[in-house]
């Protein structure tokens, strides 16, 4: 079983507080099923979003021109269902076995490994940089939850050798597609913006439409494979 | 079609919605409307529904050329607007006729005016919103002087209603009702708030107001703690390192790093949107 505490956050959502990121995993996957399968209790929640230690309950909807107003939402029973619901999951072993928990297909994202930080993952890890792009293409990566922007994805991937630190130093503008490493994390920058990932190279791949439904190539729970591309 | 063509598009206007619904698990806040009763009351008085788009005009300053026939309305901060120069009621239904010139003054109270147009402003929504994210740049782009604003088609019933009496912002002191935060316990919560009143920063924006004053100070053994970042909502009060606080708008960011001590109520949050630099406030727990 999991445990979890339940903290107020407005009139219109509550905070789950787990001990690890597995926990959280393992219970947002939860509740979102029970969202999407309309159970009772659980249909005015419209945002489950998990992040490292919590997950945020958000409720309420945008007004339609005929349906009708959303009602008073009952925190008290939500948190209450949530409680019940984490006393029946099974302790995950890891946060990369339950991202990764099933999850039907593997998503491969080729990567030109030139990054601008890759000597410095090298030498804070004491591998060489050869390494550093082996232990990064074997690992299997699972999607533990997005967040800093839109369709940024935090990988996880049970890879004990690559963790880094952020840059002392953040950068203030990261192109698209650029592959990083912060703490136990990977990730693909969706879009160009500030970053303090040390940079290990790029994809092509667009990770992040919003014109698309869905406008993410990465979704909770996606498994991720890159594969090192030769630079032309 | 018909529309607004831009003359002028003052310091910030903005279109905006009901926002985005569930896409935050994504990364993608709610953003919409900031003063969302305001918004609310444009929609009803030119009784096209809920959820089309408006324009967000901040601090006033706007001027466009009317083309073809609308009906406009203005909700929010009263910005003494004209029409060829001639006052128009605030919070009333208008019609608009082809080659007139709407002007919108500096509003003397509040901050953001809703300038809806029976139809909506017809621009493709983005994730299911045409709501402009000042943060993630989701929406329609920001608009410019020169822009024709195209209007949708619409048949509905017309307005029945002549003028809305409503509240209207005020320049004074604020107090803004809050609920406990999720992190309430890190401070000294229930004592730090009591007596003190924040001065507005002029450093605000719809990502979040911050207020300036006596630092709030975290409980002797929450000193150095580290938060991971969790999720945000909209009237989060989030106290970083310096104790100054930020009272997270609709473009704040999804998740965040600095403990939240309070929560505005969703009411307040109408009149968070309207308060402008240097305007005090007090948060008072709602009893």
């Amino acid at each position: 079983m999991i445990s979890t505490q339940v903290l107020p956050m407005g009139e219109e959502a509550i905070l789950l507080e787990l001990d690890d990121l597995a926990g959280v995993i393992a219970l947002a996957a939860a509740i979102q099923d029970q969202v999407d399968a309309g159970e009772p209790g659980w249909s005015q929640v419209s945002d489950v979003v998990p992040a490292a230690r919590t997950i945020l309950l958000r409720t309420g909807t945008a007004p339609s021109q005929d349906g009708p107003p959303s009602g008073d939402v009952d925190l008290v029973a939500l948190g209450q269902a949530a409680q019940a619901l984490a006393a029946e999951i099974p302790e995950p072993r890891s946060a990369a076995q339950a991202a990764g928990e099933g999850a039907e297909e593997v998503v491969t994202i080729e990567v030109i490994y030139d990054g601008e930080d890759l000597a410095d993952i090298a030498e804070a890890t004491g591998l060489s940089e050869a390494e550093v792009v082996a232990a990064h293409t074997e690992t299997v990566w699972s999607v533990a939850f997005f967040g800093f922007a839109p369709g940024f994805a935090y990988l996880v991937g049970n890879q004990e050798a690559l963790q880094v630190p952020r840059r002392s130093e953040p950068r203030t503008s990261v192109p698209p597609g650029s592959v990083g490493l912060a703490g136990e994390f990977s990730a693909v920058y969706p879009r160009e913006s500030p970053g303090g990932w040390q940079l290990l190279g790029r994809t092509e791949e667009i990770m992040w439409d919003p014109t698309a439904d869905p406008p993410s190539r990465l979704h909770q729970g996606s498994r991720v494979r890159f594969v090192a591309k030769e630079q032309r | 079609m018909s529309g607004l063509e831009v003359v002028q598009a003052g310091p910030q206007s903005l279109l905006q919605d009901h926002g985005r619904f569930g896409y935050s698990a994504l990364g993608v806040g709610r953003c919409g409307a900031s003063d969302v009763t305001a918004y609310e009351l444009g929609s009803r008085l030119v009784a096209h529904g809920p959820g089309r788009a408006a324009l967000e005009v901040t601090m006033g300053g706007f001027a466009a050329r009317v083309h073809g026939s609308l009906t406009l309305a203005l909700t929010g901060a009263d910005a003494a607007a004209s029409l060829d120069g001639q006052a128009v009621p605030h919070a009333a239904p208008l019609d608009l006729h082809d080659g007139q010139e709407l002007r919108l003054g500096v509003p003397s109270a509040g901050l953001r005016t809703y300038l809806s147009v029976r139809g909506g402003f017809d621009v493709e929504p983005e994730l299911g919103s045409r709501s402009s994210d000042t943060l993630s740049g989701l929406g329609p782009a920001p608009v410019h002087d020169g822009d024709l604003l195209g209007v949708a088609d619409y048949d509905g019933p017309f307005p029945n209603v002549d003028v809305a009496p409503v509240p209207v912002p005020t320049t004074g002191r604020l107090d803004l009702e809050v609920t406990p935060g999720p992190r309430a316990d890190w401070f000294d919560a229930a004592d730090a708030l009591r007596e003190r009143v924040w001065t507005v920063s002029e450093r605000s924006n719809r990502i979040g107001v911050r207020l300036e004053g006596q630092a709030l100070k975290r409980v002797e053994g929450r000193v150095d703690d580290e938060l991971p970042s969790e999720g945000m909502v909209r009237g989060c009060v989030q106290v970083p390192s310096g104790g100054q606080p930020v009272i997270f708008g609709n473009d704040h960011p999804v998740t965040g790093g600095y403990p939240v001590v309070a929560v505005v109520t969703a009411r307040d949050m109408d009149r968070v949107a309207q308060l402008t630099p240097g305007q005090e406030v007090m948060l008072r727990w709602r009893s």
